[in-house]
């Protein structure tokens, strides 16, 4: 074969496992979901019937669901605020050569190179009700009652903050990483100059450093919605939607029906309602993506 | 206005190493145009920022105005810098970044947009305060980058090689420009350049570092005509100054005052001119010189070759004249050069520092006998 009829080839085939890829275990699955979520099946059921739209709407009608779908809009919203600030301060503070920075970094990186179920596990010890180190240290502190330690996953509002805690702790080494780099890509002279030009810290911040910073802020904040929103594994890990439901998200709840409760039909119907959320949210992206080229 | 004065300035960046600057005196005048110049890593750059405040001294002093200045942060030093790559804050526009430094101050704004128009009419980029920084051209940023530093009229102003990104030929006119601009706002300006046509052309006077340390601080005539040492010399002049070891002295004349004076070989007549000029000037030291090539650069001829006999035999020399001088040189001929004896420099070879004349037919002479002005 000759160097250019090789070449033709060699696009393609490196192509190629990754379209497999994303075919069988993306496209697929979106497909079956389209299906189920039109069809009345159930885990086991062998018929299929087409029951039109009836899914949508009995889901939309459950209370638990809308529940879930406005957790899953605060759950996401918080943690992406607290990870964009907790990012921002991490990688202003890792920017600037000291003594040990390595071994900050490092630690820092921890928490994502942790698989994310096993560090939920050690939250859930960490929040336990009977052993929670940090009512342990309360108590000793006297900050809490012996007699009735704030139960971190037992109330609803603790559970919900608990839940967005542990994942903005998770989500967080990745938007430090992505904001580092757009933190040291600023070129130097320009705080500089506006140093020089008798800007104050806030002022260099706000007005210079984080507006430079935005399409790359764009980026870690379009990628933690995507993660966050369709992640289910501290919430399913440390209350599993409880209390009453009151921590469940989408990507739970669907789970909790459709396996759990072997409604897959209605289980492939709320994980559908992700799915404008996301598309949204890619295209942003791709928009974000393609500005950042060009400027 | 004010004048900038550094005390025994000095900084080391990493323990142990040598510093970038060096125990560093200089004294500004009111309203000059002060050029620091020297290669890259001469350490002007440093120097400038640590005047900025940019960068914190390891020792010595800076005084503003007759006052040490070294605790006080840039924005309290009243000063205007303009960077290399002019540092245009590239989200705003060409306003916003004129206007960045009087909000920085608090100025209300129609004082602000007084100044601005002010500004903006003084380098004439009226029509560009609507655009962002990257849809400017070079020579437009780099009027924008001087417009936001003298819109709030600083005391004094930094600028960091503010030409070197620009054209070759944009370069000329903006240097013309910016020298005129620093006349009329008449506000002190230390200039870093590591281009010598610049220093020369735009220096009131001109501070010619390296590795660290001043080597001498004189007007642009001063340091070419009297170079203080080898260095200087050998930095300033394109060709640099011949420097020809001669025993413990390095003897120095500049390729311009290093003639063709063909008559001594026996060839055509010396162009009379150049012997009526130099009547009154001082003797002639005649060299022999073997043309290995020549350069033709359009307005002068460049000569590469060698001396030959007396005591100079064998080391490398450049001329240079101008091309209306019509002489043909072959390669590899030889022919009768010479030099005014009041433009040989004298070095002390150990340290290369300038040091008094020595006689130089004394021991054989260098190529032929002594020709008395005519």
């Amino acid at each position: 074969m000759s160097a250019l009829g090789r070449q033709r080839w060699l696009g393609p085939a490196m192509f190629l496992p990754a379209i497999l890829y994303v075919v069988a275990l993306v496209g697929v699955p979106f497909v079956l979901a389209f299906i189920y979520a039109v069809g009345d099946v159930k885990v086991g059921s062998v018929g299929y019937h087409f029951v039109g739209l009836s899914n949508f709407t009995s889901v939309m009608e459950s209370p638990a669901f809308r529940r879930a779908l406005r957790n899953s809009f605060v759950f996401t919203i918080c943690s992406q605020i607290l990870v964009l600030i907790g990012a921002n301060i991490l990688a202003l503070a890792l920017k600037n050569a000291f003594r040990g920075r390595r071994f900050v970094r490092f630690l820092i990186l921890l928490p994502w190179v942790a698989p994310v179920s096993i560090g939920s596990i050690g939250w859930k010890w960490i929040l336990d009700s009977l052993y929670s180190v940090i009512n342990w240290v309360l108590i000793r502190l006297h900050l809490a009652n012996e007699f009735s330690p704030p139960m971190w996953l037992g109330e609803p509002s603790l559970a919900m903050m608990s839940v967005i805690l542990v994942h903005t702790w998770h989500m967080l080494p990745f938007a430090t990483v992505i904001l580092l780099a757009g933190w040291t890509a600023i070129p130097k002279d320009i705080p500089e100059a506006a140093a020089v030009d008798g800007a104050r810290f806030f002022r260099r911040l706000f007005q210079i450093e984080l507006p430079m910073m935005l399409p790359i802020i764009n980026v870690a904040v379009l990628f933690g919605v995507i993660f966050t929103f369709t992640d289910m594994t501290v919430v399913y890990i440390l209350t599993r939607g409880g209390p009453y439901d009151t921590t469940q998200v989408l990507p739970s709840l669907a789970f909790f029906t459709g396996i759990l409760g072997s409604d897959l039909a209605e289980g492939a119907a709320i994980s559908l309602f992700l799915v404008p959320v996301l598309a949204v949210v890619a295209w942003l992206m791709l928009r974000t993506a393609h500005r950042a080229e060009i400027t | 206005m004010a004048i900038v004065q550094t005390r025994g300035l000095t900084k080391v960046f990493k323990k142990g190493d040598a510093g970038a600057v060096v125990n560093v005196d200089l004294d500004s005048r009111e309203g000059e145009f002060l050029v620091l110049l020297g290669p890259s890593g001469s350490g002007k750059t440093t120097l400038l920022r640590m005047i900025a405040g940019l960068e914190e001294p390891t020792s010595g002093e800076i005084l503003i105005g007759g006052r040490v200045v070294n605790d006080l942060t840039p924005r309290e030093r009243r000063i205007a810098m303009v960077f290399q790559s002019y540092a245009l804050y590239p989200h705003l526009s060409v306003l916003g970044n004129i206007s960045f430094p009087l909000k920085a101050q608090g100025v209300p704004a129609p004082e602000r947009q007084k100044k601005v128009e002010w500004a903006a009419g003084l380098l004439g980029i009226g029509h560009l305060l609507a655009r962002k920084p990257r849809e400017l051209s070079g020579g437009e940023r780099q009027r924008v980058a001087l417009a936001r530093a003298i819109v709030r009229e600083p005391a004094l102003f930094l600028l960091d090689e503010p030409l070197s990104n620009l054209d070759a030929k944009l370069r000329a006119s903006a240097r013309t420009e910016l020298e005129q601009f620093q006349k009329r706002v008449a506000t002190t300006t230390i200039y870093v350049t590591h281009d010598q046509v610049e220093a020369m052309a735009m220096g009131d006077r001109v501070v010619v570092m390296n590795k660290g340390s001043v080597r001498q601080i004189g007007t642009p005539a001063e340091v070419y005509d009297d170079p203080a040492d080898t260095f200087v010399a050998a930095f300033l002049g394109s060709p640099p100054m011949n420097l020809i070891e001669q025993g413990d002295v390095i003897v120095g004349f500049r390729p311009e005052h290093f003639f063709p004076v063909t008559h001594l070989a026996g060839a055509a007549a010396v162009p009379e001119d150049l012997l009526a000029d130099d009547r009154g000037r001082g003797p002639y030291v005649p060299l022999r010189f073997r043309i290995s090539h020549e350069e033709y650069l359009g307005a002068e001829r460049i000569l590469y070759g060698e001396l030959e006999g007396g005591r100079f035999d064998g080391k490398k020399a450049v001329s240079r004249m101008s091309s209306t001088h019509g002489a043909r040189f072959e390669s590899g001929s030889l022919h009768a050069f010479a030099v005014r004896e009041p433009d040989l420099k004298f070095f002390d070879r150990e340290k290369g520092t300038r040091r008094e004349p020595v006689p130089l037919d004394s021991s054989g002479g260098p190529g032929g006998p002594r020709i008395p002005p005519a």
